[in-house]
């Protein structure tokens, strides 16, 4: 069960070698968070992360997830839900290649397969096996990027602009069920996705992330920006006129 | 047997006084004890539990995904012997309402808690404690005895004499032995419905624990409010209230008349979801505070008080938790034996650093425990107080305050607790597998289940 300040006892993590979802593992399960599921694709990353986890105090359970395979999806859920799951984190995504989506549809679409399809197909499913138990928390990693459109990363960005839109409306509809859902916007973070990429500006890391995100539950906040010094440049930056906007080195 | 139509239930979320965690469940709200029998009788997959008025802090009275049977509309009389004070009442009856009906023959209840809203159900399950616990015991200490739907489908009476474990491992069971349905009190013989109350106030801490610990038992009642934010030579000032019912001839004489007038009813009711965030402040506790220590006599003895401002001053204020806003709040409530002084010191201390915007640090002194395993009360200090759940660093500094406690062979109540760790419990309740022992005989395939013994795995 989520405690009165927030703190969950078992875990799902969806992309399960996810550095902000770990590192949020690492905190909740230094809390008294006791069981977690790691869902991603088999691998020796993935085992390791079980065995950091495990090392760590928890119980790990690893499910085989594919975040394109959404037909497994509701496979996936019922694995996880054999016993109560108190947070649900959706933590997968793929930057993929702004360059070869922009000349390829097929690149173009697995990123919006990953991102958004995947997302919804897994979110689905969750969302009802937390309303059969009554209560649960689903944490839902969005970005700044979905806030406005760049040039520079459209692609990414749209994708996670479905998703944030998801996010929101499913956290309204399940206003009165006992499941909290919480969206979190990060700015930059620095990880393996983007070590090849220049920093942006208020770039942030996996763990003030997980920080944000346990303070975030602790209040149970609808949505948090990480940042929090994001949610102003944003509110800013969508209000540029477009011709102006394009120009902007962002 | 029942014999009406389905039982209908509706899906709502619940969450206990605290207002945090809240979960789902569907609830049924039966008119008789019949009604009840039969929901049992259907117990879904994630069980069954029952719930009095919500008044536990926590999630006792939660069942997410399952089915809560709220008692609050079985509240018959069925019986009553005004001779010897005993009588016989459904569990969903609250407090309050039974105080109304015994005092005008001369009667009171045997304990009561902070608040007047709970019910008989609720007061057993969680086997409450009042101010006279060093004198009187727990509520279940006063109960004849009771009525008990089992998992089977079977009430049972149950006496504390006949059938002593079952008896107290319901006595603080949390509603997970079974559902008390109805239960036989032994009432309190009053002469007047008025308190007579000595007030006075101690400096510090260390006067404090001094001025209870050599006084306390000449009083039935006593209770001790601390004032969290003072600080330094002060750390610890309180107010001590202490007092027993007031015998006829300490009335003044035109309230002979009626000696057992008690009509309270709120003066105020807490609107929902128009308190401006942050009203609960350092600041303005601190003033209330000042004013509350400052407004209590240094030294008064033999005051008439009403039991409604003796016993429940905070049920003056309907609805008062909501002035903790959306986030809400805990109740922090530990007990530590007699010689563990240094924890209560150091909860005190820790608490008035972090500058908690707590009132109502309350400190009192526990006698004798009962039998039951899962009771709370036993002999020593105990220290409970309401904190916002936004304030900065809580959760730290209330788990280390729980090692403390264990460490001192002390625990926390679980009428009150929303946030402990599981680990914890056992060294709490050393108790915890004789009642599991008994559990599990009850109720083999667990249909009863809450919030609370999920979370704890109780
Ligand atoms: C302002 C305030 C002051 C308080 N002061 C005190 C105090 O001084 N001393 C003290 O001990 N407590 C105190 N409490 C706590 C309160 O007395 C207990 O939580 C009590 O159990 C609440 O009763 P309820 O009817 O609201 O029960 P609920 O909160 O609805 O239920 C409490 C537990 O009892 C179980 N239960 C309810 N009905 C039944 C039944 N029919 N059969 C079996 N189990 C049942 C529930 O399943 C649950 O586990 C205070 C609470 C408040 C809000």
């Amino acid at each position: 069960m989520i405690n009165a300040l927030g703190s969950p006892q078992s875990l799902l993590l969806l992309g399960g070698t996810s550095e902000i979802g770990l590192a949020l593992a690492h905190k909740l399960i230094a809390d008294r968070c006791r069981r977690v599921v790691l869902a991603g694709r088999p691998s020796h990353r993935l085992d390791e992360a079980a065995d950091e986890l495990r090392a760590a105090g928890a119980q790990v359970d690893v499910v085989p997830f594919d975040a394109e395979d959404a037909d497994s999806h509701p496979t996936v859920v019922e694995k996880a839900f054999v016993e109560d799951i108190d947070l649900a984190v959706v933590a997968f995504g793929v930057l993929g290649d702004q360059s070869e989506a922009e000349r390829s549809g097929t690149h173009a679409v697995k990123i919006a397969a990953t991102n958004y399809v995947g997302a919804l197909s897994v979110t689905v499913p969750v969302s009802q096996a937390m309303q059969r138990q009554g209560h649960g928390a689903i944490v839902v990693l969005s970005s700044v990027a979905g806030e406005r459109p760049r040039k520079a990363n459209f692609v990414y960005g749209s994708s996670k602009a479905g998703l944030d839109a998801f996010a929101t409306g499913l956290g309204d509809a399940l206003q009165g069920t006992g499941v909290h859902v919480l969206v979190v916007r990060p700015g930059f973070v620095r990880t393996k996705m983007t070590a090849h990429l220049e920093p942006a500006p208020l770039s942030t890391t996996p763990e003030q992330v997980a920080d944000a995100i346990v303070q975030g539950l602790r209040r149970r906040k609808e949505t948090i920006w990480v940042p929090g010094a994001m949610r102003f440049v944003m509110s800013a930056l969508r209000h540029v006129p477009r011709p102006l906007f394009r120009k902007l080195p962002v | 047997m029942w014999q009406g139509g389905p039982v209908t239930t509706e899906r709502r979320l619940l969450a206990g006084w605290g207002s945090t965690a809240p979960t789902a469940a569907d609830v049924m709200s039966p008119a008789s004890l019949d009604e009840v029998v039969k929901a049992v009788g259907d117990a879904p997959a994630r069980g069954v539990l029952p719930r009095g008025l919500g008044r536990s802090y926590g999630d006792a009275a939660q069942n997410a995904g399952g089915l809560v049977v709220d008692l609050t509309g079985c509240t018959r009389v069925r019986r009553f012997d005004v001779e010897a004070g005993v009588i016989d009442v459904e569990a969903g009856l609250s407090l309050h309402t039974l105080m109304r009906q015994v005092l005008p023959f001369g009667w009171f209840v045997p304990v009561t808690p902070g608040t007047r809203y709970v019910t008989v159900g609720g007061a057993i399950g969680a086997d409450i404690h009042g101010k006279n616990h060093h004198v009187e015991g727990t509520f279940a200490q006063h109960v004849r005895s009771i009525d008990l739907l089992l998992a089977s489908g079977e009430v049972r009476t149950v006496t504390p004499d006949d059938d002593p474990d079952v008896f107290w491992a319901t006595a603080g069971g949390m509603g997970l032995t079974g559902i008390v349905l109805a239960a036989t009190i032994q009432l309190l013989p009053v002469e007047t419905s008025l308190m007579s109350v000595d007030t006075e106030r101690a400096a510090n801490l260390d006067a404090l624990l001094d001025r209870l610990a050599t006084t306390d038992d000449r009083y039935r009642y006593s209770v001790a409010w601390i004032d969290l934010l003072a600080r330094g030579a002060r750390m610890g000032r309180s107010v001590i209230t202490r007092g027993d019912h007031a015998r006829l001839d300490q009335l003044p004489r035109r309230k002979r008349v009626e000696p057992f007038a008690f009509s309270p009813h709120p003066l105020a009711s807490m609107p929902a979801g128009i308190v401006p965030p942050g009203l609960l402040n350092k600041a303005t506790v601190a003033a209330f505070n000042e004013l509350w220590y400052r407004k209590a006599p240094a030294d008064k003895r033999g005051q008439l008080q009403s039991i409604a401002a003796f016993f429940h001053p905070l049920d003056l204020v309907d609805r008062w938790n909501r002035i903790y806003g959306r986030p809400g709040l805990v109740q922090y409530q530990f007990t530590v034996p007699y010689g563990a002084e240094d924890v209560v010191r150091t909860a005190v201390d820790r608490l008035s650093a972090a500058g908690s915007p707590a009132f109502l640090a309350v400190l009192k002194r526990f006698g004798a425990g009962n039998p039951g395993p899962l009771s709370f009360p036993s002999p020593g200090w105990t220290l409970a107080l309401d904190l916002p759940t936004n304030m900065s660093g809580l959760a730290r500094l209330l788990d280390d305050l729980d090692e403390l406690v264990v460490g001192a062979g002390g625990r926390i109540y679980l009428a009150k607790d929303s946030r402990l760790r599981p680990e914890l419990l056992p060294a709490m309740y050393p108790r915890l597998d004789e009642w599991r022992d008994v559990r599990s005989r009850l109720d083999p395939a667990g249909t009863f289940a809450s919030d609370l013994s999920r979370r704890l795995d109780l």
